[in-house]
């Protein structure tokens, strides 16, 4: 018998245990996933999470019911990877034999990479909400907060969801104004980049989004440091910002695992092939979703695209063929926008987000690039589509895993 | 578009970034520091020339990889550089801005 291991069963964990078990069947194969969490958290939610949108509940389920039966599901914690022996070693020492590997364990935030971010203010004046602890934290501060200078603040690219930063400021400012209090409230944007996001044209809606919510934008800044007594961040030009709240994405790292079996960058992410998800350094290696070292969005709809294609080539690399270079690095995402709108963006690793109409060409009847109330019903809808749909890894009918250029407009 | 740069005419994208390596000389660097208020002195051309070999090689530069590179730390970085220190050390260098994933 042969064994497919997959490492992590968060979104693309998950997806792939169930597009797996439809292909590789007993007694052939044996597919195991292994993840020592019992948890698993709806992540787009953590966003709404703060602002009382959505409750705990709402956003966490068990990793169980997620999990064909036919798969069988090892709740230990994973000591390395490795792929000389082609084995996993679990922190018990038991070593697990796998013929296929899939590397799926994400990425994570890490504060402590900055001075005095993790610090005495932690959860105090300074949050996250890349984690369900930093977000149900920052709720509570948020009930009784009485207003100030929030920063939202990205310390360093790449990060998981580049727009959700964007969203959260967005949010606040209609979260103040429902709460009649935003004019006690200033709002910065803190970003290392040079604008308020990394393609031109979804920056110009961005910025014009930012400018009309009164938002303000501190561009270039890559911090040194967090200065807890002072309540500021400071930049590695000396730059200081002020705050009363600072709301932060901290450095984002993959795991620690990856760190102990030896086979990241220095941010922990796996080198891994853009086109096909193999690994870069071991042939029956194959990387998904945030773990990657892809220059793609992290973000749950890419890890979804990225599970039809990686199906698809784990599928060849079984029966000895070549591996279909077919992934394009599309992204999907609904972007918050406050007020009962979203905005859409469609793109892959050489078409920037541009305006038109999705999924269907001319019609819609969602719009790119545009804020909507259509928009924000299907980031609501999304979440049931999310439990219902994509974990069980069931093709999203008109979406396909390749972006497609009709109904956009590119010049 | 075309500009003329230290008396040659250069292609430069629509942010001043030149679009063809092979056009780039010491005397544009000079001419594209002093546009950003830099003079160039031997230190600056140590980490410019480590930028280029980064760019040949096909290495995506970030500010944290500048870090730990062992040529520069971030803090001198930022004294040699001192608005947007990649942004504009690339530019002098005649490299592309460097891309953020996304």
């Amino acid at each position: 018998m042969n064994n497919l291991v997959i490492l992590g069963a968060g979104t693309a964990g998950t997806m792939m245990a169930n597009h797996m078990n439809h292909h590789l069947k007993n007694p052939e194969w044996q597919i195991i996933i292994i993840d020592e969490r019992e948890e698993h958290h709806y992540q787009p939610g953590y966003l709404f999470l703060p602002f009382d949108t959505y409750t705990p509940e709402d956003i966490v389920k068990t990793i169980e019911e997620f999990i064909p039966k036919e798969v069988k599901l090892i709740r230990q914690q994973i000591s390395r990877i490795i792929p000389s022996q082609n084995e996993v070693q679990l922190a018990t020492g038991h070593l697990i034999p796998y013929d296929i590997l899939i590397i799926a364990t994400g990425t994570k935030i890490a504060p402590e990479e900055i001075p005095g971010m993790g610090g005495s203010e932690w959860h105090k004046s300074i949050f996250d909400f890349y984690s369900f602890e930093g977000a149900l934290a920052l709720r509570n501060k948020l009930r009784e907060w009485e207003g100030g200078r929030m920063l939202v603040h990205i310390t360093e690219m790449p990060i998981k969801c580049p727009v959700a930063p964007l969203e959260f400021a967005f949010l606040a400012d209609d979260y103040f104004k429902r709460k009649k209090m935003r004019d006690k409230v200033q709002i910065t944007f803190v970003t290392p980049l040079d604008g308020a996001f990394t393609k031109p044209k979804a920056t110009a809606a961005f910025e014009h989004l930012l400018e009309e919510k009164n938002i303000a934008i501190e561009s270039d800044f890559a911090i040194e440091q967090v200065d807890n007594d002072r309540h500021c961040i400071i930049d590695y030009g000396g730059r200081e910002i002020p705050f009363d709240l600072l709301v932060t994405v901290p450095t984002n790292k993959g795991d620690s695992l990856i760190e102990r079996s030896g086979m990241g960058d220095d941010l922990n992410y796996v080198p891994t092939h853009k086109a096909t998800l193999q690994s870069k350094n071991h042939e029956n290696v194959f990387v998904i979703g945030d773990a990657t070292d892809l220059p793609s969005s992290k973000a749950g709809s890419v890890a979804h695209f990225e599970a039809e294609i990686l199906t698809e080539n784990i599928m060849r690399y079984v029966h000895g063929e070549p591996l279909k270079e077919d992934f394009d690095g599309h992204a999907n995402c609904f972007i918050e926008t406050g007020e009962g709108k979203a905005l859409l963006i469609d793109f892959n690793y050489t078409h920037e987000p541009v305006e038109g109409s999705f999924p269907f060409p001319g019609v819609g009847p969602l719009r790119l690039l545009k804020e909507t109330r259509m928009n924000h019903m299907g980031k609501l809808a999304f979440r049931w589509i999310y439990w219902n749909v994509l974990l069980k890894g069931t093709h999203i009918p008109f979406v396909s895993a390749r972006m497609s250029e009709a109904g956009k407009q590119f010049e | 578009m075309e500009q003329m740069i230290a008396g040659k005419n250069i292609t430069v994208n629509e942010e001043g970034y030149l679009k063809d390596f092979s056009q780039w000389d010491e005397n544009i660097g000079e001419a594209l520091a002093a546009q950003a208020n830099i003079i160039l002195t031997p230190r600056h051309w140590e980490v410019l020339k480590y930028l280029q070999k980064e760019q040949q090689n096909q290495v995506a530069l970030s500010i944290r990889r500048i870090g730990k590179s062992g040529v520069v730390d971030i803090k001198e970085f930022y004294q040699l550089f001192p608005i947007a220190p990649l942004k504009t050390a690339t530019k002098i260098a005649g490299i592309p801005k460097p891309a953020s994933c996304i």
